[in-house]
C-alpha cells in the first residue's frame, strides 16, 4: 500500500470513521509507540500492556484530535496519559492491598521481584521521579524540547532543567555503581 | 552532556525489545474493534451509574476458575485485586487479552449480585469507590475527560455487535431507502464482502470471523449486485433508466488516491462511464432534445463477444438564453463538516459557481444541523459580496437540528419562484441527513412532491468517513437532480462551472431505455452497470414511474456486452425441448426504444432505432476502457484475464483531445489501482 498519506489525513479520516484509515495508522504507529511505552515504563511486559490500553482507548481519544497537531505529538500525549493512568491505578492498587493478608503481601513481594530483574537502564531510568522518566523517554525518542513541552504540558525552560536534573541523577547512580 | 545522553539513546535504542507480535496483533485488533463499536455510539453520553457496573462486570468477568477459592476469607482483597487491569493480570499470572464478554453467563450474573449482597456494607462501598477511582483516573488523564467513559464501556458493547450493527445500519438512514432500490443480494453479505476487501489492504489480516459482524463505518453504499447475465430466448427485453450522476468516479478517485482500492459496492460502473464528457453528433435543431449513437465494437476482454454502445447526446442550448436560476443552498453545518475536505472546499467551490452566474440569477443560503436556519435571504447573484460574506460565515459546529432544513429551503425556494425560472435546491452535506425528516421515504416522498412542483434537488457529497452515498442517490434521483460527490476543488469547477448549465437545466425528463434482443443473432446479453436503475418491463410505457433527466449538453451512455448466436463464447447452453427458431431472420440485433418529456411535460415521447452492426469510434473504446476498469474495481467475473494493463492501454489509445485533462487522470487512477492490486 502507498504511504504518501500523511498521517494526519488518516488521523482525520480515522476521526471522521474511516476504519481503514485507523487501521493503517494504528499499524504505522505501533512498533513506535511500543517503543516508546517501554521507555515510559522500563519493562518489557509493562509496556506490552500500557500498549494495550493505548490501543483499546484510542478510538475514544480520536474525537479530541486536531489537524493543527502532528499524529506523533497527539499520540504521545495519549500515551504519557495512559502512563500516568497506570502508575495512579497501580499506586491506588498498593495502598489498596497494604495489610490484606500474608497472601496478598507476598504475591506483591514476587511481582516486584519479577520487575527487578531487568538490567542497569531500566533500573536506572525506574529510580528517577516520574516525571523526569517522562521527560527524558520523549527526548529519548528524538522529540525536541518543544515537543516534549507540548505534550508534557509544561514549558520548554522546564524540560531544559528536567532534562539536566535526570542527566545529573543519572551520573550519581553510574558513579555510585561504580565506587560499589 | 550532549554525549551523555547520545550514549543513553544508544543505550536505550539497543535495549527496547521488538513488540510481540502475538500482543501486536491481539492489540490492533482490540483497537479495531473499539473502534467499530464507537462508531455506532459516540453521540450518545453513558450514564454514569452504568459505568460503575460495567466496571464492575468486567472486573467480575475476568476472574477465573480460581477465584472460586476467593469466595470467603480473601473475598475483600479479592474484591480490590480485581479493581483494576492491573490487578487482573497479576491474579492471572501473565498479561492476559481483555476479557471475553462473550463469557458472560447468566451464573456470572448471579454471583455478582451475591457478591455484592453478600460484601460487608463497608466493602462494597470501598469497591465502588475504588473504581470510581478508576473511572476518575481515566477521566483525569483523558484531554476529553468526557470520553473516558466509553472506553470502559468498549468490552461490554463488543457482546451485542450484531444488534448494534444493525442499530448502526438504520441511524444511518441509508439501509433503509437501499433496500427499496435493489433488494437483491442480503444486506450483510455484501457489505462484509466490501469491508473485507479493504481491510485487507491495511490491517495486518486479523482473523476474518472477528471482525465480519461490524460495520466498516458509517458510509453506506447501494449494495447492488452487478447486472447477471441474460439469456435473450428468456427474457428478451432489459429496460432501465440514465443515470448522470457522477458521484461513483469521484468516490473511487478519493479512495485510490488516498492509497485504498474503493469498497466494491461504491463502484457503480455506468457513472464511472457517465462521468466524461463525450463527443458525440448533437441533435439537429428541431430535434428531440437529444440524440442516439448506437455502435458495436468487439469485446476488449473478450474477442467472441460484442460491446454495443447506446449513446445519448443531449443539445446545448444557447447558454445566452437560459432562463433565471433561483438557487437554494441548503448546507449542511454539524461539527463533522469542519474537516478541510468539507466546509472549507465547500466553500471555495461555491465561489467557483458564483462567478458563473447572471447579475438576474438568486442565490439564498439555508443551514441545517449546527446552526440552523435562512442565513441568507435571495440575493440576487450582482451582490456577490453579499453572497461571499454569507459563505464565509458559515460555522462547522454544534448539532441541534433546528425546524426541517429540508422544508425551510424548499419554502424560500418557492418565495423565489417566478414564471420561465428555473428553482433548484442545491444540498450540500457530507453525510448527515437529518434535514428535519427522519423517515427515509418520508424524505423521498417529500422530494419528489417538490420535484412535480418544479422545485429540482441536486445532491453534492463532501469528505469521507460518513459519506451516505445510498441516500444521496436516492435523495437525488427523486429529486430530479444529480448526486456528485466534491473531493477536489477541480472536481467542483468540472460539477459547478464547467459543467455547471447541465446540471442545472434539464433538456429531457423520465429518460427510459428499452431494448427489445433479436434471439436469432444474439444469444445472451449483460448490461454494464445501472444496477440502481433497473425498472420494469412494463414501467417502460408507464408515465407516472420516473427516471433519470438528461441535463444539457450531458451524453449518457449504456453499454451492453452481447454473445452473438454460435458464437463460443455463450455461456448457456441451448435448451434441448425449447422450440425452434421462429423468428424470421433479421439482420437486427436488437430493437433500441427510448422515451422522454420535453420539460414540464406528463406525456412521455417515443423515439425507436434498431440496433445493428456499426463500427464505433475512440469515444466508445474509451468509454469500453472505463467500463473494463470500473468491472476490475467491482472484482466481476466476466473478464477473464483483462488487467488494468489492458485497460490502460486501451484508454491511452483512445484518449482523445481531453481538453479538461479528465481522461489522462483516469488512466492514472487505473495505474494506481493496478499497483494497489497486486
Amino acid at each position: 500500500m502507498r504511504m504518501t498519506t500523511s498521517d494526519e489525513d488518516l488521523a482525520l479520516a480515522a476521526a471522521g470513521g474511516d476504519r481503514a484509515a485507523f487501521a493503517s495508522l494504528l499499524d504505522r504507529h505501533y512498533d513506535r509507540l511500543f517503543a516508546f511505552c517501554f521507555r515510559l515504563t522500563g519493562a518489557r511486559a509493562e509496556a506490552e500492556d500500557l500498549t494495550q490500553d493505548i490501543c483499546a482507548a484510542l478510538p475514544a481519544k480520536l474525537a479530541s484530535y486536531q489537524r493543527r497537531a502532528r499524529v506523533t505529538t497527539w499520540l504521545y500525549k495519549v500515551a504519557v496519559n495512559a502512563a500516568h493512568d497506570r502508575r495512579r491505578r497501580r499506586a491506588t492498587y498498593a495502598k489498596a492491598t497494604t495489610g490484606w493478608g500474608d497472601w496478598e503481601v507476598n504475591r506483591t513481594a514476587a511481582n516486584a521481584e519479577t520487575s527487578r530483574a531487568v538490567d542497569w537502564l531500566t533500573m536506572a531510568m525506574n529510580q528517577l521521579p516520574e516525571d523526569l522518566r517522562d521527560t527524558l523517554a520523549l527526548v529519548l525518542d528524538d522529540m525536541t524540547h518543544a515537543q516534549a513541552a507540548d505534550i508534557l504540558a509544561v514549558s520548554e525552560g522546564t524540560i531544559s532543567w528536567r532534562i539536566s536534573e535526570a542527566k545529573k541523577r543519572l551520573r550519581a547512580i553510574k558513579e555510585m555503581e561504580d565506587a560499589g | 552532556m550532549t554525549d551523555d545522553l547520545d550514549d543513553l539513546r544508544a543505550l536505550m535504542d539497543s535495549a527496547t525489545p521488538r513488540p510481540d507480535a502475538q500482543r501486536r496483533a491481539e492489540n490492533l485488533m482490540l483497537a479495531q474493534e473499539n473502534f467499530d463499536a464507537l462508531q455506532g455510539s459516540r453521540p450518545a453520553p453513558r450514564p454514569t451509574s452504568r459505568n460503575i457496573f460495567s466496571g464492575v462486570k468486567t472486573m467480575l468477568n475476568a476472574m477465573t476458575t480460581k477465584g472460586g477459592l476467593t469466595a470467603t476469607t480473601a473475598l475483600v482483597a479479592v474484591g480490590f485485586l480485581f479493581v483494576t487491569p492491573m490487578g487482573q493480570d497479576l491474579w492471572q499470572g501473565t498479561p492476559t487479552p481483555p476479557p471475553l464478554p462473550a463469557s458472560v453467563t447468566e451464573k456470572r450474573a448471579v454471583s455478582e449480585d451475591q457478591l455484592l449482597q453478600q460484601a460487608p456494607g463497608n466493602f462494597s462501598e470501598a469497591l465502588l469507590s475504588a473504581d470510581r477511582q478508576e473511572a476518575d483516573d481515566f477521566a483525569a488523564g483523558d484531554a476529553e475527560g468526557s470520553l473516558a467513559p466509553e472506553v470502559m464501556e468498549a468490552p461490554v458493547v463488543m457482546s451485542d455487535i450484531p444488534s448494534r450493527s444493525a442499530d448502526v445500519g438504520t441511524e444511518a438512514g441509508g439501509v433503509v431507502v437501499i433496500q427499496s432500490l435493489a433488494a437483491e443480494a442480503p444486506l450483510a453479505q455484501t457489505r462484509t464482502r466490501a469491508q473485507g476487501e479493504t481491510l485487507s489492504l491495511v490491517a495486518p489480516a486479523p482473523p476474518a470471523d472477528a471482525i465480519q459482524p461490524l460495520e466498516p463505518n458509517t458510509e453506506a453504499f447501494p449494495d447492488a449486485a452487478p447486472n447477471p447475465l441474460k439469456i435473450t430466448a428468456e427474457t428478451p427485453v432489459s429496460t432501465f433508466s440514465i443515470d448522470v450522476d457522477t458521484a461513483a468516479y469521484s468516490v473511487v478517485r478519493s479512495s485510490l488516491m488516498r492509497g485504498q482500492l474503493p469498497p466494491k459496492d461504491a463502484v457503480r460502473v455506468e457513472e464511472m462511464i457517465n462521468y466524461f464528457p463525450y463527443d458525440y453528433p448533437a441533435p439537429d435543431a428541431g430535434d428531440a432534445p437529444f440524440r442516439p449513437t448506437v455502435s458495436t465494437m468487439t469485446t476488449p476482454w473478450n474477442p467472441d463477444t460484442q460491446l454495443v454502445h447506446i449513446a445519448l447526446q443531449g443539445q446545448m442550448p444557447a447558454v445566452e438564453t437560459r432562463p433565471p436560476l433561483n438557487l437554494v443552498f441548503l448546507i449542511d453545518t454539524s461539527g463533522s463538516m469542519s474537516d478541510p475536505t468539507k466546509l472549507p472546499l465547500l466553500r471555495q467551490s461555491f465561489l467557483l459557481m458564483l462567478d458563473q452566474l447572471r447579475p438576474e440569477d438568486e442565490v439564498a443560503i439555508v443551514t441545517y444541523a449546527g446552526s440552523a436556519g435562512q442565513v441568507l435571504a435571495p440575493t440576487p447573484a450582482s451582490a456577490r459580496n453579499v453572497i461571499i460574506n454569507a459563505l464565509n460565515q458559515l460555522g462547522a459546529g454544534g448539532s441541534t437540528n433546528g425546524v426541517g432544513g429540508l422544508e425551510q429551503a424548499y419554502q424560500v425556494a418557492d418565495g423565489m419562484a417566478a414564471d420561465g425560472e428555473v428553482n433548484r435546491v442545491i444540498l450540500a452535506t457530507d453525510g448527515d441527513f437529518n434535514v428535519g425528516i427522519n423517515d427515509p421515504d418520508a424524505l423521498k416522498d417529500y422530494i419528489a412532491d417538490k420535484r412535480d412542483t418544479g422545485t429540482y434537488l441536486s445532491v453534492l457529497g463532501f469528505g469521507r468517513g460518513n459519506l451516505d452515498d445510498a441516500t444521496m442517490q436516492a435523495l437525488a434521483q427523486n429529486g430530479n437532480g444529480q448526486a456528485a460527490y466534491i473531493d477536489t476543488l477541480s472536481e467542483a469547477q468540472k460539477v459547478l462551472v464547467d459543467q455547471l448549465t447541465g446540471s442545472l437545466f434539464t433538456i429531457a425528463g423520465d429518460v427510459k431505455i428499452q431494448v427489445e434482443w433479436n434471439p436469432a443473432q444474439i444469444a445472451e446479453y449483460r448490461l454494464i452497470g445501472y444496477e440502481t436503475r433497473a425498472l420494469n418491463r412494463e414501467d417502460f410505457n408507464n408515465d407516472k414511474v420516473d427516471a433519470g433527466e438528461l441535463g444539457a449538453g450531458h451524453s449518457v451512455i449504456a453499454i451492453y456486452e452481447v454473445t452473438p448466436t454460435g458464437s463460443p463464447a455463450q455461456l448457456s447452453d441451448p435448451l434441448r425441448y425449447a422450440t425452434e427458431e421462429s423468428t424470421p431472420s433479421s439482420d437486427e440485433w436488437g430493437f433500441l426504444k427510448l422515451r422522454y418529456k420535453a420539460p414540464g411535460d406528463d406525456v412521455s415521447q417515443l423515439l425507436t432505432t434498431p440496433i445493428t452492426a456499426a463500427d464505433a469510434g475512440s469515444e466508445a473504446q474509451f468509454a469500453a476502457a472505463i467500463a473494463g476498469f470500473g468491472q476490475l474495481l467491482r472484482d466481476d467475473s466476466y473478464l477473464g484475464d483483462w488487467t488494468y494493463a489492458d485497460a490502460i492501454a486501451l484508454a491511452n489509445s483512445a484518449r482523445g483531445s481531453d481538453p479538461f485533462g479528465y481522461r489522462t487522470e483516469a488512466v492514472q487512477l487505473m495505474r494506481l489501482a493496478s499497483s494497489l492490486s497486486q
